[in-house]
Parts: structure tokens; sequence; C-alpha cells
């Protein structure tokens, strides 16, 4: 077994995400299978390998040199708090913090 | 599947029923870029007509089908009445003017509620448009909707939309592919000339393959990807649909070149691919990589790609045989790169500034309520399993080697580039597969993309295209690979082979 329950309980901690007792073992099994999977990748050696961290080559993206600093106006922050859940100008409200 | 073609379920309301047409004669459908534009600047129909056709075969479709989840007509009906605005003053009009196109809902559309399929984006509208709709639009394109995907682009079969799955227009009963199921049966329906997919690990090419249709991913940098919600931004693509390769050209090169927006769009020049379409590809040499041909392959799709190849030869291509030592470890090299990319870009949702929320006592139950709440079953596993392979302890074991495991894969492409112009490949190891048939096991779901994650991988361009159909009902895609930014040769060879027949081989 590659991921275990608590691994799994973790790592939904770290995700901030909330699992059903249903789902914490159906995605246990289920990640289990694709981790035992994936452990194939260890026939190969790869001690001398560069990893690949980015796709395009340094002269394929105009980043090289950095752009010009120029300003640009952008008044969307009436249309995003549109969107909030619950927002009130000019912030978003949020439930109380608490430390963890 | 193994070998055999499964019967086709017959289902009644999904038979290709015909939409009384507003229009004359046979313009209700088999609309093209090219007859739309001619048939607008001849003023044999307007674009106001045209859209509100579409529209019309839309609501006599989209029941059954469930391609469309957001139609925007007034915005397309604006645009349609500035294309007729142009046509009135005699002015010249531009690429894609008229032409009406569907934007998967991952993409971003001003003023148009964009989903990414998932319940924890149910109301959310953006504020400002991708580049690439932007750019369809400024060519004159209209714009009719939204079109369903799996959720956050996340799947093979379109099955994991929370707004319920897409039937395949091609052969009814069968899942349309993934991710961008949608785009793929929205043009295969009638219901769109032309659309917009998103491809991660081959949400373009083998929804298209599924459905019957061409299908291009340009080379990764090569669409900027402003306003695409981000899955794993390393692999994730733009790119279009159509009835035929001169419009996936087309609509391609549109949307094609820098954009100040994001950094990794390309400052490579953009080839004017309609006009390298017609080039000939007589001695063009074509490795097929004999990898590509292993066990897991279903023999009616074996026997399609083998006559697809042959179609090639005829036409002069110098078809020789290529290894792709590492093909075999790309699935195990995707799901670890594209599952650790996406728990990071999915970590925005968390019910504070748009989208659903869950309201708990505190700040992070929120989180965690509207998280467990908002996503549905794949993107929560995805996020278990990239979150795992990045945490602390395992991220060398898994991420890095990843990461290691992609440059021997894009080093295999690279190999193969020094002795061929062009790679050819079966789109999927398997024919549409029926709908709910293959929900139950993830990692069976994740191999059949053995085909597809390579070139995502080394961000190469492909294309799938039609190659014929198994018992005349399943279609079959080819797919072709071309070198970084070899966009204008794949565009060629894929030409070449459907004008030679290539759908019906």
């Amino acid at each position: 077994m590659k991921i275990s329950r608590d691994d799994v309980l973790r790592v939904a901690e770290l995700a901030y995400l909330d699992l059903t007792e249903a789902e914490l073992e159906t995605y246990r099994a289920q990640v289990d299978d694709i981790l035992e999977y994936i452990g194939k990748l260890n026939e190969l050696d790869t001690a001398s390998v560069e990893p690949m961290a980015q796709v395009l080559a340094d002269d394929q993206t105009a980043d090289a040199t950095l752009r010009e600093d120029v300003v640009v106006p952008c008044a969307v922050a009436g249309e995003i708090l549109k969107q909030a859940p619950d927002p009130e100008a000019p912030y978003f409200r949020v439930p109380k913090v608490i430390e963890r | 599947m193994k070998g055999e073609v499964k019967e086709v379920k017959e289902v009644k309301e999904v038979k290709d029923r015909k939409v009384e047409s507003e229009l004359p004669g046979d313009m209700g459908t088999n609309w093209t870029i090219e007859s739309v534009k001619a048939a607008i600047a001849a003023k044999k129909v307007s674009a106001r007509e045209l859209a509100a056709e579409h529209f019309k075969r839309i609501a006599a479709r989209n029941g059954e089908l469930n391609a469309y989840l957001t139609l925007s007509e007034e915005r397309a009906y604006a645009q349609a009445d500035k294309i007729d605005a142009a046509v009135a003053a005699g002015k010249a009009l531009p690429a894609l003017a008229g032409v009406p196109i569907a934007v998967k809902d991952v993409i971003s559309t001003r003023g148009v509620r964009t989903t990414c399929g998932s319940k924890i984006l149910n109301n959310y509208i953006p504020p400002y448009d991708a580049t690439a709709v932007s750019r369809l639009e400024a060519a004159g394109a209209v714009i009719l909707g939204k079109t369903n995907c799996d959720e956050f682009a996340m799947g093979s079969s379109n099955e994991n939309s929370a707004y319920g799955p897409v039937q395949n227009p091609a052969a009814p009963g069968t899942v349309p592919g993934g991710s961008s199921g949608g785009s793929a049966a929205a043009v295969a329906a009638d219901l769109a000339v032309a659309s917009l997919g998103t491809d991660t690990g081959g949400s373009i090419r083998q929804p298209g393959a599924f459905c019957g249709i061409p299908a291009m991913m340009g080379s990764y940098g090569r669409v900027s990807r402003y306003g695409l919600i981000a899955f794993a931004s390393s692999l994730d693509r733009i790119g279009p649909f159509a009835r035929n390769v001169a419009d996936v050209a087309a609509v391609l090169k549109v949307m094609a070149g820098r954009d100040p927006n994001d950094s990794t769009s390309t400052t490579a020049p953009v080839e004017d691919y309609s006009a390298e379409l017609k080039k000939p590809v007589k001695g063009m040499k074509i490795g097929i990589p004999k990898e590509y041909f292993g066990e897991g392959m279903d023999s009616g799709v074996r026997g399609k790609i083998s006559a697809g190849i042959e179609l090639l030869r005829k036409l002069g291509c110098q078809v020789m045989d290529i290894q792709m030592p590492h093909t075999d470890y790309a699935i195990a090299t995707y799901y670890i790169i594209a599952t650790a990319e996406a728990s990071s870009n999915l970590a925005r949702y968390d019910g504070v500034r748009y989208g659903l929320r869950e309201e708990s006592d505190t700040l992070v139950a929120t989180y965690r309520k509207t998280r467990g709440a908002g996503f549905g079953a794949e993107v929560k596993r995805r996020i278990v399993l990239g979150t795992y392979v990045l945490s602390a302890g395992y991220y060398d074991a898994y991420y890095l080697k990843g990461q290691k495991v992609r440059a021997l894969i894009a080093q295999d492409f690279r190999n193969a580039f020094q002795n061929v112009d062009a790679i050819v490949t079966p789109t999927s190891p398997v024919p549409p597969f029926n709908l709910g048939e293959r929900t139950n096991d993830p990692l069976q779901m994740y191999l059949a993309d053995i085909y597809t994650v390579t070139g995502s991988l080394a961000g190469l361009p492909g294309i799938s295209v039609p190659c014929g159909k198994i018992c005349g009902k399943l279609p079959v895609g080819l797919q072709i690979f071309g070198p970084a930014f070899g966009e204008a040769r794949v565009l060629q060879l894929a030409n070449a082979f459907e004008e030679a027949g290539g759908a019906t081989v």
C-alpha cells in the first residue's frame, strides 16, 4: 500500500478539502492504484537527467528582457465585488479567522 | 476494451433529427468558414440570420446532446449586426466575419457565465475576455455560447461535468470524448461552425477523434492562455475544432501569437497557415513509432490507422518506423505533473472572492466545506493525488521524478524529429465507448490517454483528423505531431490526408 488513510487525511488538511468517510476510503484506494502504477517510473535511471521545469526555450519567450513598467487602467473592482458571495465594498467579508 | 466493437446502443431521441431550417435550400447545415464568408459577402444570408439559424438548431437539439451550458444570444446578435452593417457599407470583411463559434466553458467570456463544468463556479460571470476570445471577435466571429466539458477539463469522456454528460452526435449512445466534449459535439451536430476547446493531455484531440472532426492544439505557447481558467499551466493549450482542416487552420491563425498578458506565449513568428495549407506533402518523411501500436489497442482502430498510413504512402510520403522508448512512461509522468499543477491552481477556489461559498463558523472551515461541496469526485481525487506528490517527503520521489521523465519524453521527440518531418499515431487506443461504461475505474480511464499525453508533455503541436469509422459507425482519429512551432507542416499533412479521403478509409 502506497498511501494510507492517515496520508489522505493529511493531504486533505493541506488542501483544505472536506472529505466524507466514504470519499476518504474511495479516493485512498483509487489514488493507491494510481501511485502503484506511477511506481513504474522507478525503472528509469534519471540520476543524470535535468528536470524539465518549463516548456519553452529561452529564445522563444519575450521575457529574456523585462517589459516596460507601464500603468494600465483596470477599473474592475466594482464588477469583481459583484461576484463575491459576501461583499462589503471595498472588501470581501469572511467568517472570523481563528488560529488553527 | 479488448479488440471487439461494442454494439452501439440505439438511443432513439438522439438520432440526427432534421431541424426545419428558415434558410433556403441546403443552407441549414454543413457550413464552413469559406461558405459562411461567401454567403455573407454575396448577401445570400446575413450574419444575424445565420446566428438565428444556429440558435434554432441549438434549441431543437441541445436537450438531447447537452453540448451547450450557456448561450450568449445578446452578445452574438450584437456582433452579427456589426458584421451586417459592414456588409451593407461595402467594407472589407475580417477573416471570420459572421462565423458562429462555440467556446469551451473553461475559457473566460466577459459578461457570459463561465462554469468550468463545476458547481463551484455555477454563477461565475468573468469580468474580462480570454485573449483567444477577444481575438476571434476582433476577426468577426460570432460567439454563440459556452460548451459543456469535464469539470475543470479533468476527464476523457465529458462524464465528469457537474451539468451532466454530453451525447456523441456521431455515434449515439457513446461518449463524445473529453474534456472538450461539448465543443466537439457542437461542431459535429452543426450547432456551431467551429469551436474552441482546451487540451492538457488530449482534451481537444481525443473528442475530435470520437466525434469525427478535425481538432488541433498548437505548440505550447502558440496561443495565449490569458483568460483560460487554469488546470495545469505547463500543459494547458487552447485550440480549435472545425468541420475541415482549412477551418482549423484559419481559427488557429487568428488566435496565435504573442500576448503580453501571458508571459508563456511565445514570440516565435506565426506562419500563414491557410496559405501554407496547399503545399505538397510528397516526399514528406513520416515516422511511425512502434510503441504506439502495442497491446491495449482496439483492433478496429488498428485497422483504420493502418489504412490511414497506407493513404499517406499513396500521397507520396516516405513512411518509416521510429522509436520513442519512453512512451510507456508518459501516463505516469502526466498524472504526476498535471495533478500537481492542478492542486496548486485550484487552491484559488476558496469561497471568498467568487463562486460558491458554504459558510461555516471559521474561515478555514468555510474553505474546507466550500471545496468539499463544490468540487466533483474527479477533481477531488486529483487534488488528493496532486497535493500528495508535492508534499514534504514525496516531492523528490514523484514530482521531481516526473519532471525528469518529462525531459526524457521531450528528448524522444527531439531525436525523432532529427530524421522525420512528422509523427503519425492513433489519437486514441479505443473508439468512442458507451456512456457510463468506464466511470468506475479512474486508472483505466487515464490509461486511454496514452497516445495524446506524450505530445502534451513535450509541448508539441498535434492534430487529430478523421480516419474512417469502424463498421461505419464509430469514428477513428489519426494523430499527427510536428516539431515545436511546426503547425504549418502538421496542417499541410492533415489537409492532404483529408482531401485524399482520410475520413472514409
